[in-house]
C-alpha cells in the first residue's frame, strides 16, 4: 500500500538529511506504529506518505514514496486527499470550520463528493466515532478527547485507503485516549484502512500495533518488523517492555495480559520483598490552600478544595480532562483569582502580588512551552531568562545543559523539539529558584529518556527543598515521580495519599507494572530491576 | 439515503422547525435596518430601531464564540458618539443661538484659515453632532446584530464557487483577529510567569513578535491540513475562463457596490442608482454561472432558503419603505432651533415591522440554542492546552 523506496529527505539549510535511504513496504490493512525518540524524524516520514514533504515544507526528497500507486513526486498533498487521511499533531490548529459537522464534511466538499453520499458518511462517521450528541457543537466547545475524534473523522469522511496520525494521543487523559484507539482499531478491523501512526505514549498503543517501524536518530537506519521483534532494541520502550527486557521473556509481551501470564515465576520470586520506599524528606509545609472555591466563565472549577504540600514532595494532580487540575496550578501560580478561601504559598497570597516576588515563591512551567519563550534564539532567551530571575549569567543555560544537553545556541526556540522546548521553559522559569515547581501536563511529547531525565531532575529540585506540583495524565510518570498522587473530578479532590497507595487501587491510575505485577504493590521497573540486581 | 425519521415526515411546516436562519436572510435585514437608519437623524427613531435590533438578538442569538460580539459593537457605538461630540466641540463652527460653553480659542497661523481650534460650543451644534454620531453607531450595531445573529463563516459558505477561493481567504483572515487576541491574552499572562508586570502599556512591549509568530505558525498549520484535505484540487480550468470569471465577479461586484452608494446617498445622480445595480448583478451572476459550470466542489447541506427567510428580510425592506413615508421635518429634527424631536407614526409602524425577525424566524434549535452549564467553558487562556 505504502512504499517507500529509496528516500533521502533533506531540509533546506539542513546539511544532513533527515531520513537517509529509507526503504520501507507498509502491506494494506496494517496498524502500523512509527516510534523513536524526539527529532528524529517520525513526523517527517509521516507526512512523506501524503506527500507534505517535500511539497509543503521545501527541501528535497531522494527516490520515490508510492501510496496506492501514486507517486508523491507528481502527486500534490491535495491530489492525494481521496487516498491519504492526514491527521496532525494539534487537532485545532487543523481545523477550517467552525462546527462539528461542517468539520467533517470540509474534506468531502473539497474533493466533489455528491451531496447524498455526503450525508450518508457524515452520519455514519458521527456513529463510528461517537460523536452524533456533539454534531451541532462548536468545535472549540468540544473537550480535548472529542476534538481528537473530530480530526479523526474529519480526515475519514474522503474515505481515504490510508490514514496517517502524529501523535493522536499525547494531549488526552487515559479514558478519551481508550476511546480514540478504540476507534482506530475499529477502522483497521471493520474497514480495513491503513492506519500509520507515530506515538510517544507506547504503552497505549504498541499492543494493537501489527508493526513497528523504528526511527533512529536522524540519518541512521530504518527498523520494521514485527513488534515483538523491534521492541527487544528500541532505546523507547514502554514499562511492559523494559520488564520483558530485564525478565528474559520471550516472546516479549507488548500487553499487560501477556506479561501476566509471562511473570508468575517473577511474581513469586518478588513476594517475600517488600518494594523499597521513598526516601523523601518532608520539610515544612509550603502550600496551604484551605476551602477554595474558583470558577471559570461563571462555571465553577475548584469546589471548596483543601490541599498542603510539604517542601520535598512531589504531588501529581490527576483527573479527566476538564476536572480542574490546571485551574488548581493557576491558583496556586496567582494567576487567577478564588472566589472564596485562602491560599497561601510560602507565606503570602499569589494573586495581585507583583510578578516578580511571586515567581520567587512559585514558578508554572505551561502546557504549553512557548508561551514563556519570547526570544528568536536560545542563549537569547537564556540570558533574558537570567535577569528576569537575577540569577548569576548562565544560571539558565546551566540547567538547560542539564535537562536536555546540546542544544544549540543559535537555535529558534519553536525550532526545538517539544522535549527541549519543554526543557528550556522549565529552565527559564527554574532561574529564579522558586519555591514551588509547578508544571502543566509535563510530558507531551516527551519520549522515555527525555521523562526519565525529567524524573531526575524534579527529584533533584526535592532533595534542595522545593515542592513540585505536576497535573498530568500519564499514569507511568506520576508512578515513577510521585510521593503523592491528588485525583480531581468536577473540581474536588475525590482521592489524594500516597502514590503506591493511590495508583495500585485504581486500575484507572494504575501504572502497567503495578498491573502486570499486581496484587504486589511494585510501581516502577527501576524498583523491580534494583531488587533483582541486589 | 437513510428514510427520514418519522417525525421528520409528519411536521407539515418544516420552515418554522429549530434551525438556523440562513445567514444571507440576516445580513439582508441588518442592511436594510441600516439604511433605514441612515435615512434619519430622528434621536428617537434611531434609538427605537436600536431597541428593536436588540430584542432580535436577544431572542434568536446561538451559543456560540461569535454570539458574544453584540456588545463589543455597543461600546464601539457609543464611542462613535463621543468622538464625533469631542470633534464637533473642539473644531466646530461656533455657530448656534444656545451657547453652552466657551473654550479657550487657540489662535491658528493664517493658513489655517478655514479651521477653528476652541472657542464657544453650542447646544444647536453638539445636538446635531450627537444625532449624527447616534446614526452612525445605529448603522454600526446593525452590522454587530448580523454579526451575533449568524457567524461569519456560515456566510461564506453558501459563496457560489466562482469566489470560493477569495471565501476561505476570508474565512481563514477572519480566524486570525480572535486568536491574535487570545494570544496577546494568554501571552500577557505567561509574562507574570517570567516575574515580568502583566497590565499596563509596558506589558504589551515585545508581544508582537510572539503573537506573530504564533499566528504565522497556526496559519501554516491550517494550510497544511487544509492541503491534505483536498483544498484547491479540482479540474483543470482552462486560463482564459479563469480570467473571464474572474473579470466577471470583481467588474460587476464592483458597479454592485458603485450602485448601492448611489441608492443610498440621495444627492447621486439617479442613472448611477438602479441601471448600474442591475448591470453588476447580471456581470456577476454570469460570473458566477460559468464558475459553476467548471465545479469540483460541493457543497454539504446548505442553508435552505425557505418563507421565514423571506420574511425576514422582507421586514427590513419594509422597514425602509415605512421609514420613506415620513416627512423630511420628521426624520430630521431641527437642531437649530433644538427643537424635541417628533415621534412620526410612521416611524413607529416601522420600528415595529423591523422587530417582526424575532417572532417569524424559526427558533433556535436546542443544542446550541441555550446556554447551559453543560457546555464546557472555553478552555483556559494560559495554561490549558491550545
Amino acid at each position: 500500500m505504502i512504499r517507500f523506496d529509496d528516500v533521502t529527505v533533506t531540509y533546506p539549510d539542513a546539511t544532513t538529511p533527515v531520513l537517509r535511504n529509507v526503504d520501507l513496504t507498509i502491506p494494506e490493512g496494517e496498524l502500523c506504529l512509527v516510534v523513536g525518540r524526539t527529532g528524529s524524524g517520525k513526523s517527517t516520514l509521516l507526512r512523506c506518505i501524503n506527500g507534505l514533504v517535500p511539497h509543503f515544507t521545501g527541501g528535497t526528497l531522494g527516490g520515490h514514496v508510492i501510496v496506492d500507486g501514486r507517486d508523491t513526486r507528481e502527486h500534490r498533498p491535495r491530489d492525494l486527499a481521496d487516498i491519504v487521511g492526514f491527521v496532525g499533531q494539534e487537532p485545532l490548529a487543523g481545523f477550517v470550520t467552525d462546527t462539528v459537522e461542517d468539520e467533517l464534511a470540509y474534506g468531502m466538499e473539497s474533493l466533489g463528493v455528491a451531496p447524498p453520499t455526503m450525508r450518508r458518511r457524515v452520519e455514519e462517521t458521527l456513529d463510528l466515532l461517537g460523536l452524533a450528541e456533539v454534531r451541532d457543537r462548536p468545535l472549540l466547545s468540544l473537550s480535548a478527547g472529542q476534538q481528537q475524534r473530530v480530526a479523526i473523522g474529519a480526515a475519514l469522511t474522503a474515505s481515504p485507503r490510508v490514514l496517517v496520525l502524529d501523535e493522536p494521543t499525547s494531549a488526552l487523559d487515559p479514558g478519551a485516549a481508550e476511546d480514540v484507539l478504540a476507534a482506530l482499531t475499529r477502522l483497521v478491523h471493520d474497514i480495513g484502512v491503513t492506519v500509520v501512526l507515530a506515538e510517544h505514549r507506547l504503552e497505549r498503543v504498541v499492543q494493537y500495533a501489527d508493526r513497528v517501524v523504528h526511527v533512529p536518530a536522524p540519518g541512521g537506519r530504518i527498523e520494521s518488523g514485527a513488534p515483538a521483534h523491534v521492541m527487544q532494541t528500541t532505546p523507547v520502550a514502554p514499562p511492559v517492555v523494559e520488564l520483558g527486557r530485564l525478565a528474559g521473556w520471550s516472546p516479549l509481551p507488548l500487553s499487560v495480559r501477556d506479561a501476566r501470564r509471562a511473570a508468575t515465576s517473577l511474581r513469586q520470586r518478588l513476594s517475600t520483598v517488600q518494594p523499597p520506599s521513598p526516601d523523601a524528606v518532608r520539610g515544612d509545609t509550603v502550600i496551604r490552600l484551605r476551602n477554595i472555591r474558583a470558577s471559570y466563565d461563571g462555571v465553577p472549577a475548584l469546589r471548596a478544595l483543601d490541599l498542603s504540600v510539604a517542601r520535598g514532595e512531589i504531588v501529581a494532580v490527576m483527573g479527566r480532562n476538564g476536572a480542574g487540575k490546571s485551574t488548581l496550578l493557576s491558583v496556586i501560580s496567582g494567576l487567577r483569582p478564588v472566589t472564596s478561601g485562602i491560599v497561601d504559598v510560602a507565606g503570602d497570597v499569589t494573586h495581585g502580588r507583583p510578578p516578580r516576588d511571586v515567581v520567587r515563591r512559585v514558578g508554572l512551567v505551561p502546557s504549553e512551552p512557548v508561551d514563556v519563550l519570547w526570544a528568536q534564539r536560545v542563549d537569547v532567551e537564556c540570558s533574558d531568562a537570567d535577569r528576569d530571575a537575577s540569577a548569576d549569567a548562565g544560571t539558565t543555560r546551566k540547567l538547560l545543559d542539564r535537562l536536555a544537553p546540546g542544544v544549540d545556541d543559535a537555535t529558534h526556540p519553536r525550532d526545538l523539539s517539544e522535549g527541549q522546548r519543554l526543557a528550556l521553559a522549565l529552565a527559564v522559569v527554574l532561574a529564579s529558584t522558586p519555591d514551588v515547581v509547578a508544571l502543566d501536563e509535563p510530558t507531551r511529547g516527551l519520549d522515555y529518556p527525555a521523562k526519565q531525565q525529567l524524573v531526575t531532575i524534579l527529584r533533584d529540585l526535592t532533595r534542595s527543598h522545593h515542592a513540585v506540583v505536576l497535573a498530568t495524565h500519564d499514569v507511568e510518570l506520576a508512578a515513577e515521580l510521585a510521593d503523592r498522587i491528588v485525583v480531581l473530578a468536577d473540581g474536588e479532590i475525590v482521592a489524594d495519599g500516597p502514590a503506591r497507595d493511590i495508583a495500585v487501587s485504581s486500575p484507572l491510575f494504575a501504572p502497567q507494572v503495578a498491573k502486570i505485577l499486581a496484587p504486589q504493590p511494585w510501581l516502577t521497573v527501576g524498583d523491580v530491576a534494583a531488587v533483582l540486581a541486589g | 439515503m437513510v428514510a427520514l425519521p418519522p417525525d421528520r415526515a409528519v411536521v407539515t411546516t418544516p420552515a418554522r422547525q429549530p434551525r438556523l436562519l440562513h445567514p444571507a436572510a440576516w445580513w439582508g435585514w441588518a442592511t436594510a435596518v441600516a439604511i433605514a437608519a441612515s435615512r434619519t437623524t430622528n434621536p428617537i427613531v434611531l434609538l427605537l430601531l436600536v431597541s428593536a435590533t436588540a430584542f432580535v438578538v436577544a431572542s434568536r442569538r446561538p451559543a456560540s464564540p461569535w454570539s458574544r460580539s453584540y456588545v463589543v459593537f455597543l461600546r464601539i457605538g457609543l464611542l462613535a458618539i463621543g468622538i464625533r461630540i469631542v470633534l464637533f466641540a473642539l473644531l466646530g463652527t461656533g455657530a448656534g443661538t444656545h451657547v453652552l460653553v466657551t473654550l479657550p480659542k487657540v489662535p491658528l497661523p493664517h493658513w489655517m484659515a478655514g479651521v477653528r481650534l476652541g472657542g464657544p460650543v453650542s447646544l444647536d451644534g453638539v445636538l446635531a453632532a450627537a444625532y449624527d454620531g447616534m446614526r452612525l453607531a445605529v448603522i454600526l450595531l446593525c452590522v454587530g446584530a448580523a454579526n451575533t445573529l449568524t457567524s461569519p463563516r456560515r456566510l461564506l459558505k453558501p459563496l457560489p464557487s466562482a469566489v470560493q477561493e477569495a471565501g476561505v481567504a476570508i474565512t481563514v483572515a477572519l480566524s486570525f483577529a480572535p486568536q491574535a487576541v487570545a494570544s496577546v491574552s494568554r501571552l500577557r499572562t505567561a509574562r507574570r510567569l517570567r516575574g515580568r508586570p502583566d497590565t499596563g502599556i509596558r506589558s504589551l512591549r515585545g508581544l508582537a513578535v510572539p503573537v506573530l509568530e504564533g499566528a504565522l505558525e497556526r496559519s501554516v498549520d491550517l494550510a497544511a491540513a487544509m492541503d491534505a484535505r483536498g483544498f484547491g484540487r479540482r479540474a483543470a480550468t482552462p486560463a482564459r475562463l479563469r480570467l473571464l470569471i474572474a473579470g466577471c465577479v470583481i467588474l460587476g461586484g464592483t458597479a454592485v457596490a458603485a450602485s448601492s452608494y448611489a441608492l443610498i446617498d440621495t444627492s447621486a445622480p439617479a442613472a448611477l442608482g438602479l441601471p448600474l445595480l442591475v448591470a453588476g448583478a447580471a456581470l456577476v451572476a454570469a460570473g458566477f454561472a460559468a464558475g459553476a459550470r467548471r465545479g469540483g466542489r460541493t457543497r454539504y447541506r446548505p442553508d435552505p432558503w425557505r418563507w421565514p427567510e423571506w420574511l425576514v428580510v422582507g421586514a427590513g425592506v419594509a422597514t425602509v419603505v415605512v421609514l420613506a413615508f415620513a416627512t423630511p421635518s420628521e426624520l430630521f429634527p431641527s437642531t437649530s432651533p433644538p427643537r424635541v424631536p417628533d415621534l412620526p407614526l410612521t416611524a413607529l409602524l416601522a420600528v415595529a415591522v423591523a422587530v417582526l425577525p424575532a417572532f417569524v424566524a424559526p427558533p433556535l434549535p436546542s443544542p446550541a440554542g441555550r446556554r447551559t452549564t453543560s457546555v464546557p467553558p472555553l478552555r483556559d487562556p494560559v495554561v490549558a492546552t491550545r
